[in-house]
């Protein structure tokens, strides 16, 4: 987007044609300067100066001198575990890769991991297992237009990311296909050319069905499969017992539908095969994604030009977010923590011996769980995540954080999480500072600094290089993000996410570089991956054999309805920053339930009047909208309230084997008048 | 460390076998099957005679560590006293655990001519059952033009619609009143003869089979009433009946099958049986689920897990799988007749062989048929299976997109701009406030400035009267 400011100092926003938009921009881009007032924001450190005692205003001199001195405290007590770091996925990369510095040579602690593991983890696990890398969509947003066919599951661009149905539009004007899989009636379901409807949950067994359905048919591309896979022949074997009539009692999908599907996809010249949080955010979200991986390497597209596997990322930097060390199990430029060879190549950069970085730690939910338990963390930094709002079985989280020593949260506004904080800290944002983040396509792109951060608001990385010295670390922090980047391109050398040719002047002159980047020559770059070879040793794609499970919580008859959870066209994430714009909380003001009118006639529940649900976990206050096009079975919450409106009140926390995902997407809950 | 032998390499056995191994990877499993060739699924046979997928892709997964099953090898006694298996060859395996998988075999009507004197069915019939008994069908389909089906049942019809979609002329010879009469009622027999019609399947019903015509090379059957159906060869699919010989012979306890409890154990200890073999309450089910949901429960119980509640059986659900024949049936589609509080909803449409049927008793769905249009077939089978309430408005029942299909025509307030939230009222007031094109109502309003999806819609309020 362009931003510009006026005589009186207002910022405008306004679309910039660029590929991936196409000179679009959704409603929370439009408004989005408006959080850029110093009213909606934290311009002063907050401290809680006794247990119990209310936050109060105080200097930066000395909100950071409490957080260090109890740092040291807690660490002189219970060792480096004891102070956890939490980021964010809409941090900049200079962000994320300072702050998994921080936390593996500063504070020295295993305990980091972020708010990615809740979106992008199970498709990242996926794409790593088949390809031996992931990257989200490893070709440019442009190939869509030209694709015959595209299967898009578990996403609702319409509402999430309205630029990106340009690309979709233009695909479809081509005379392309839209095949939507989703539970809901999406407003991106409505633009389908076909829109298949499996009960929320079953999207791995829909899958393993059109796999199925492919090699029965003899659709499957074998030249491909011979050439560029491994495998094949244990995938096919494993859907050998999901036959369509089959695969329709489970998912509910009509079996003329599941042919149409694959024909569509297999008649394509060029096809794509899309996923996002609906297949992702399950306990079985990584096989979900690795079923749908199946079905487009038997369809030979990954890697041919043209046609391909993507996922679409959820946050602002989401991408970026998973490359630069803010993992739990991760070192920048998207290495492994536990692959000796990367741990000696990023500490030799960071000037650390090698033993002294730790090992990898526990997952987002499994450290937010063990805050303040025995053995578990006592203190907490939290960046760019709202936890109170966005973790599962949020009850549980919330009373871990209350248990803490120390939580300081460093935002821009006073968000649930930093209400709960000892030290809060506040914080610049986008217009307000330089940096980078990679987009969905792993294109590198710019964020520029347009005017000062309000008085008292420091930067991120000021926050990092502050708190640093402060714990004996007078170098190797700079508050400068382009000497951040600098770094950062020399830590990701030669590792999978290669950044080490990019600079922020060939960004500048090329609207944005593609990684991996190792050279620096002019248009060097990736914007295609995997043509020549997969990024496995020997080159091939793996297929790998899934297992159909039913879902952790299944209905019954104390809590007979199915909830799913989501976004809303107005709301981003934990809502913190929307729901304090004004139009955007004039559009959505508060938490609703969506319900078939079924549904709510047998439970006396009218359009416009309120709702509980009520899960094993806790209870939630909605809205009740009554929709007609609402699965029967399933009510749809979005999650971008707190308090009574909390959905994640009710989720729980089953995790995925893999990618230790949550279970976001389906729990049974009880509906109740009120 | 046990050992377990699994007789029978069919759907159950396999499904047993993998179960059992990945309870207890460290036991030794070995399954015998009778047929040559490794475990496969035998659902997906009737696809084979339309000429789809190749007999490789048939094959059900086999786990790695788990030993290779002995096929070709037909097991011939059980040796209680000993615990052990012998087989055709005369080797003897010993088990600690045994599971009998046997399956059934088909059953051969009393048709003059379709069994010489010494036991051998006529060279140009096949009683359909397995792999082999396929690919001999489709061997004969590819060297004959008329086929006769003799039974209608299920299996038989999947056949009917594989053989017509080769091309040939199809005949299907029923002994009762309608076809799938156990599964449907005389209404939705008749509509599925008339779509079985226009595939080029025609269907005799109340049709007795008296007699071959024709000794050395089939020309077809005489009826008993002395009408003559026409064919060149047959396929006989008269239902089947549990193999329990092996058992039987042993000692166990077999009515129509192999007697066990809700744990799927025989009379005989560390004995049991699954699948097809199995008679469980008095049923024999004969259906791959319930035979899964067997395995499942054995092999919890036969290595010391948690088998649950057990077995305590299957509602019977069945679903043809024919392209261009859409039909699921469930339960008791007759249940109003012995059950006056019972609903009955009803949907025909004669001219399209569309014909749905559905019984409910006390919100439940406890029958239906769905004929021709099988696109409620999934929710409902789900609502049937799991017990779960019914809407209260029942025609979501037959038409479950009724209620997303019922728009209202544009409202003032209807959202036309989802992404910049702009009402069809709002670009009809910018319109006249004097926009004239969509880049001036995107100033006014910001519509078409997200997904830019309703450009037309824009256009279209900017034109109408």
């Amino acid at each position: 987007m362009w931003l510009g400011q006026d005589a009186s100092g207002t910022v405008h926003v306004r679309p910039r044609d660029l590929p991936p938009n196409r000179g679009g921009l959704c409603a929370k881009g439009r408004t989005a300067a408006e959080l850029l007032s110093p009213a909606h924001r934290l311009t002063t450190p907050l401290v809680r100066r006794a247990p119990g005692a209310p936050l109060e205003p105080a200097t930066w001199d000395e909100a950071l001198a409490r957080v260090a001195e109890r740092t040291v405290a807690l660490r002189r007590d219970d060792g480096p575990d004891a102070v956890a770091v939490f980021g964010g996925g809409g941090l900049t990369n200079e962000k994320a890769y300072l702050l998994g510095k921080f936390a593996r040579t500063v504070l020295g602690t295993s305990r980091i991991d972020y708010n990615g593991r809740f979106c992008m983890s199970s498709a990242a696990a996926a794409g790593t297992r088949a390809f031996g890398l992931d990257r989200g969509l490893p070709f440019p947003l442009e190939d869509l237009e030209g694709a015959g066919a595209v299967l898009l599951v578990g996403a609702n661009p319409a509402e999430t990311m309205p630029p990106f149905m340009r690309h979709l539009h233009r695909q479809r004007e081509a005379g392309g296909a839209l095949v939507v899989v989703d539970p809901r009636r999406t407003a991106t379901a409505e633009e389908a050319t076909l829109h298949l409807r499996p009960r929320v949950g079953t999207d791995l067994a829909l899958a393993c069905g059109l796999l199925h359905l492919a090699v029965a048919e003899g659709l499957t591309d074998d030249a491909y499969i011979a050439r560029r896979t491994t495998g094949f022949h244990q995938a096919r074997d494993s859907v050998a017992e999901f036959w369509p009539e089959r695969v329709e009692r489970i998912t509910g999908v009509p079996v003329a539908d599941q042919r149409r599907a694959v024909r569509l996809l297999a008649a394509a010249e060029r096809a794509h095969v899309l996923t996002a949080r609906g297949a992702e955010q399950h306990s079985k979200g990584t096989d979900t994604v690795t079923a749908f991986i199946n079905l487009a390497l038997a369809l030979g597209l990954p890697g041919t030009p043209g046609s391909g596997y993507g996922c679409l990322t959820g946050q602002g930097n989401g991408q970026g977010g998973r490359e630069h060390g803010q993992k739990a199990d991760q070192l920048p430029g998207y290495r492994r923590l536990d692959d000796p060879a990367a741990r000696a190549h990023v500490a030799a950069v960071w000037g650390v011996p090698e033993h002294t970085l730790p090992a990898p730690g526990p997952s987002a939910f499994e450290l937010l769980d063990s805050l303040g338990t025995e053995g578990g963390p006592r203190g907490l930094l939290v960046l760019g995540s709202n936890p109170v709002v966005s973790a599962p079985h949020a009850g549980r989280v919330t009373d871990r954080l209350r248990a803490l020593d120390l939580l300081v949260v460093a935002d821009v506004v006073l968000s649930e999480t930093a209400r709960l904080a000892d030290v809060v800290l506040p914080v610049a944002q986008w217009a307000e500072e330089d940096g980078t983040m990679t987009n969905l396509e792993g294109r590198v792109i710019r964020r520029r600094r347009l005017l000062p951060p309000p008085p008292g608001v420091r930067t991120d990385l000021e926050v990092l290089a502050a708190l640093s010295r402060l714990l004996g670390h007078d170098r190797g922090f700079p508050s400068d993000p382009h000497a951040v980047f600098t770094e950062l391109r020399e830590a990701s050398r030669g590792g999978p996410a290669d950044y080490s040719g990019i600079s922020y002047e060939r960004i500048d002159a090329e609207h944005g570089v593609f990684w991996p980047c190792p050279s620096q020559e002019d248009g060097a770059g990736t914007p295609r991956m995997f043509t020549d070879a997969f990024a496995h040793a020997d080159g091939r794609a793996r297929f790998v054999p899934v297992e159909d499970r039913p879902l952790a919580e299944e209905p019954d008859d104390a809590y007979p309805v199915l909830l799913t959870t989501g976004r809303s066209a107005a709301h981003y994430q934990s809502g913190a920053q929307t729901r304090r714009v004004t139009s955007l909380t004039a559009r959505e003001p508060e938490v609703y339930a969506e319900i078939h009118p079924d549904l709510a006639a047998r439970h006396g529940l009218t359009d416009g009047g309120p709702v509980r649900l009520v899960s094993r976990r806790g209870t939630v206050r909605a809205v009740t909208r009554v929709v007609p096009a609402a699965p029967l079975d399933t009510v749809f919450v979005p999650f971008h309230w707190g308090g009574e409106g909390r959905v994640n009140s009710l989720t729980h926390a089953a995790l995925d084997p893999v990618s230790r995902m949550p279970e976001f997407k389906a729990c049974a809950v009880r509906l109740e008048p009120l | 460390m046990k050992h377990v032998v699994i007789v029978g390499n069919g759907m159950a056995g396999h499904r047993v076998a993998t179960r059992v191994h990945a309870a207890r990877p460290e036991w030794d499993v070995t399954v015998v099957g009778a047929e040559p060739h490794a475990a496969y699924n035998r659902v997906l046979l009737t696809n084979l005679l339309a000429g789809r997928p190749d007999a490789e892709r048939l094959t059900l997964p086999w786990p790695d560590g788990l030993p290779a099953p002995l096929t070709g090898h037909r097991a011939t006694a059980i040796d209680r006293a000993a615990r052990s298996v012998v087989l055709a060859d005369g080797r003897e395996l010993r088990w600690d655990r045994l599971v009998l998988a046997t399956g059934a075999n088909p059953v051969l009507p009393p048709v003059k001519g379709l069994v010489s004197d010494d036991g051998h069915l006529h060279p140009d019939a096949v009683a359909f059952r397995t792999l082999d008994d396929c690919r001999r069908i489709a061997d004969l389909a590819s060297r004959r033009r008329r086929a006769i089906v003799l039974g209608g049942g299920l299996l038989g019809l999947e056949a009917a619609r594989g053989l017509a979609a080769r091309g040939l002329e199809v005949h299907v010879v029923h002994a009762m009143g309608h076809l799938m009469e156990r599964q449907l009622d005389p209404g939705a027999g008749a509509a599925l003869a008339g779509a079985l019609a226009e595939l080029g399947v025609t269907c005799w019903t109340g049709a007795q089979a008296a007699r071959v015509l024709g000794g050395g090379r089939m020309r077809g059957l005489v009826l008993a009433d002395g009408r003559h159906v026409p064919g060149d060869f047959l396929v006989v699919s008269c239902g089947a009946r549990p193999d329990t010989q092996l058992a039987a012979a042993a000692g166990l306890t077999t009515a129509r099958g192999v007697v066990v409890d809700d744990h799927l154990r025989t009379s005989a200890p560390d004995v049991y049986a699954v699948g097809d073999c199995a008679e469980h309450r008095g049923v024999a089910h004969g259906l791959v689920e319930p035979a899964w949901e067997q395995a499942r429960i054995a092999a919890e119980a036969l290595t010391d897990g948690d088998p649950g509640p057990g077995y305590t059986g299957s509602a019977p659900l069945t679903r043809l799988k024919a392209e261009g024949l859409d039909l699921a049936a469930m339960g008791d589609v007759e249940a109003e007749e012995a059950h006056p509080d019972a609903e009955v909803l009803h949907f025909s449409h004669s001219g399209r062989h569309v014909y749905q049927r559905i019984v409910v008793r006390g919100e439940r769905v406890v029958g239906a048929v769905l004929l021709g249009d099988a696109a409620p077939a999934g929710p409902l089978s789900r609502l049937y299976l799991t017990g779960a309430r019914i809407p209260l408005d029942r025609r979501l029942l037959l038409f479950p997109g009724l209620a997303a299909g019922a728009q209202d025509t544009e409202p003032s307030d209807a959202v036309v701009c989802r992404c910049a939230h702009v009402t069809a009222e709002a670009i009809r007031r910018s319109r006249s406030e004097g926009a004239r094109d969509t880049a001036d109502v995107a100033r006014r309003t910001h519509a078409t400035t997200g997904c830019g999806g309703c450009r037309s819609a824009v256009e279209r309020l900017l034109t109408e009267g």
